[in-house]
């Protein structure tokens, strides 16, 4: 059983978002950086999770990026997985980067491939379903508890207003979000293991672009807030109805 | 040619998202100066032609009962040929959860560039360029289309439904249906609840509220307002409130007209996931609490005391209406 994790490098979630070259590029000027969330707390602890169940399951991680993405390889690789690709190409186009995904899936074989939801920075939630078209695979998307039954997955999604279970034999690309695992801390032996596991660096296939970012904002600032005093509440409930209209 | 809008159902029912795109579909139709044709799968116990006051022209309607259940991959391949036959230059979904699944797939099927979470009209003056949220609504980006065939999935509640006159013509559209790999053994849906991302107006929950026994306050209120109930990701993680109704960065990001935060502080990661809510309210006992600074109307009070008498008043409002 072999699982491909689909992992990305994001801004930290509390990190101050600003632009430079007027507007043009996001200003990583003391910015953390981190795995992506969905990709690290609750794809990647899944796989862990289904390797702990199962010693014969072989985790893959898989990153398009340049080499100042290998310290949030290194950390996924300390968290339990068993060998890491870094496609060394530099696109924020999705069509791009999942064709440079799906030429490591073809490769490799897997049953099983997880993305996040989507990233915190561009917030496509697009990789899951361009690599299941590209490797036309069905897709199961916005997973919030995966569980494995030999050859079949059972997965339960996030609908409108509720939740679906389905079943469906793999290979199957999954999306996770929360609810499919909860979020570890790497600990010392992980990292040790961590740097002697394999890192291997691939030149990107030929793949095109198809769209392409012209710019950059930040939403106008709020006018501030209005406060109304706590033992008038009923002052707030007017203000709502007739000046804001918001019911 | 045409602008291409695909309709969502859920059990035969138009959804509220659908509207938005339909609206927003007919607009970009008529900046290119083509139609605006409509795509609708499986079964629809709805009216379809009365869609026509939203500006569509046509509606293909495949109906195939296959697609009663939702699979990406099926519903792709089906709206792919539609999207050949009519010449689709624009294919525009709603960024809901059906989109979010279909639309990457259509884009890799097509090699159509495609945006998510488009937040305006796209900008044809030079180019296609569509505004989009980034950085979980932090920032906005452009991003410019390159491909002959494009795609937008529209973020829910971004585009205001505009409803004319008209009435469109519903043809049947015979397409190769596949039999779908994913089998769908249950379905729970809150009864009665309005979903969280479609609802227009949210009451929402913090740590201030103490305990999972409180909550009966922020329920009134919910009622009162045909609201939707949430909560901080602390309370979900304290299993205070289910994991569905955690709003924020890592939870779900909703966009509704009235946001009420009740003794939520105001994490950045919390702002993350409601500031493209249109009204923010805040109530909270601490002055000093973030979220009075992202919202528009905020008491400093003790919620146990001031959210009874703001459902009060509201009743009382609505009772009169």
């Amino acid at each position: 059983m072999k699982i491909l994790v689909c992992i990305s490098k994001t801004p930290d979630t509390t990190a101050k978002i600003a632009f430079t070259d007027n507007n043009t590029k996001f200003d990583t000027n003391g910015v953390q950086w981190i795995i992506n969330p969905y990709d690290e707390w609750y794809s990647l602890v899944r796989a862990i999770e289904l390797k702990e169940k199962d010693a014969s399951v072989i985790i893959h991680l898989v990153t398009v990026g340049t080499a100042d993405a290998e310290p949030i390889i290194r950390k996924a690789l300390a968290l339990g997985g068993d060998e890491a690709f870094r496609v060394n190409a530099d696109s924020q186009d999705s069509f791009y980067i999942a064709s440079q995904i799906a030429e490591i899936a073809k490769q490799g074989n897997y049953e099983l491939i997880f993305t996040g939801k989507e990233t915190i920075d561009y917030n496509g939630s697009s990789i899951g379903g361009l690599l299941a078209e590209l490797l036309d695979k069905p897709y199961v998307s916005l997973a919030t508890k995966f569980e494995l039954n030999g050859n079949k997955a059972a997965i339960t999604r996030e609908i409108e207003g509720g939740e679906e279970v389905c079943e469906v034999e793999l290979p199957v690309v999954v999306s996770c979000q929360k609810g499919v695992a909860e979020q570890r801390i790497p600990n010392m032996r992980g990292i040790m293991a961590a740097r002697t596991k394999p890192l291997k660096v691939s030149d990107p296939v030929a793949a095109d672009t198809l769209t392409s970012i012209t710019g950059f904002g930040l939403p106008p600032a709020k006018a501030g807030v209005k406060l109304v005093p706590a033992d008038n509440p009923e002052e707030l409930v007017r203000l709502l109805h007739e000046e804001a209209k918001a019911f | 040619m045409s602008v291409l809008i695909f309709i969502d159902v859920a059990e035969g029912h138009v959804k509220k998202a659908s509207l938005e795109v339909l609206s927003y579909g007919a607009k970009i139709a008529g900046q290119l100066n083509i139609d605006a044709e409509a795509v609708v799968l499986g079964s629809v116990t709805e009216d379809l032609a009365a869609l026509g006051k939203y500006g569509v022209k046509k509606i293909h309607h495949v109906n195939n009962e296959e697609l009663n259940h939702f699979d990406a991959q099926v519903f792709t391949k089906v709206i792919g040929e539609v999207a050949k036959a009519t010449g689709a230059k624009v294919i525009v979904f709603s960024n809901n959860v059906d989109g979010k699944a279909i639309a990457p797939r259509l884009s890799a099927r097509l090699k159509a560039g495609l945006v998510t979470g488009a937040v305006a009209l796209p900008d044809t003056s030079n180019g296609f360029v569509v505004k989009k949220t980034v950085f979980s609504g932090k920032a906005f980006a452009n991003i410019a289309i390159n491909t002959d065939i494009k795609i937008i999935a529209l973020n829910p509640n971004a585009y205001q439904v505009i409803a004319g006159e008209g009435i469109a013509q519903v043809a049947p559209f015979d397409a190769t249906v596949d039999s779908s790999k994913i089998k769908v053994t249950n379905v729970t849906k809150a009864k009665g609840e309005v979903p969280l991302t479609e609802a227009e107006i949210v009451v929402s929950g913090g740590r201030g509220l103490k305990g999972p026994e409180n909550w009966g306050i922020l329920e009134d209120l919910a009622k009162a307002l045909h609201a939707a109930t949430a909560c901080s990701r602390p309370v979900a993680d304290a299993h205070w409130r289910p994991h569905n109704e955690h709003v924020g960065q890592t939870g779900i990001a909703i966009a509704p007209n009235l946001y009420i935060a009740v003794g939520i502080s105001g994490a950045i990661q919390h702002l993350a996931g409601v500031n493209r809510s249109k009204i923010i309210v805040v109530i909270n006992k601490d002055p000093e609490a973030p979220f009075f600074k992202a919202a528009d109307y905020g008491i400093i009070g003790d919620a146990f005391e001031v959210v009874p008498k703001i459902t009060e008043a509201i009743k009382k409002i609505k009772g009169s209406a």
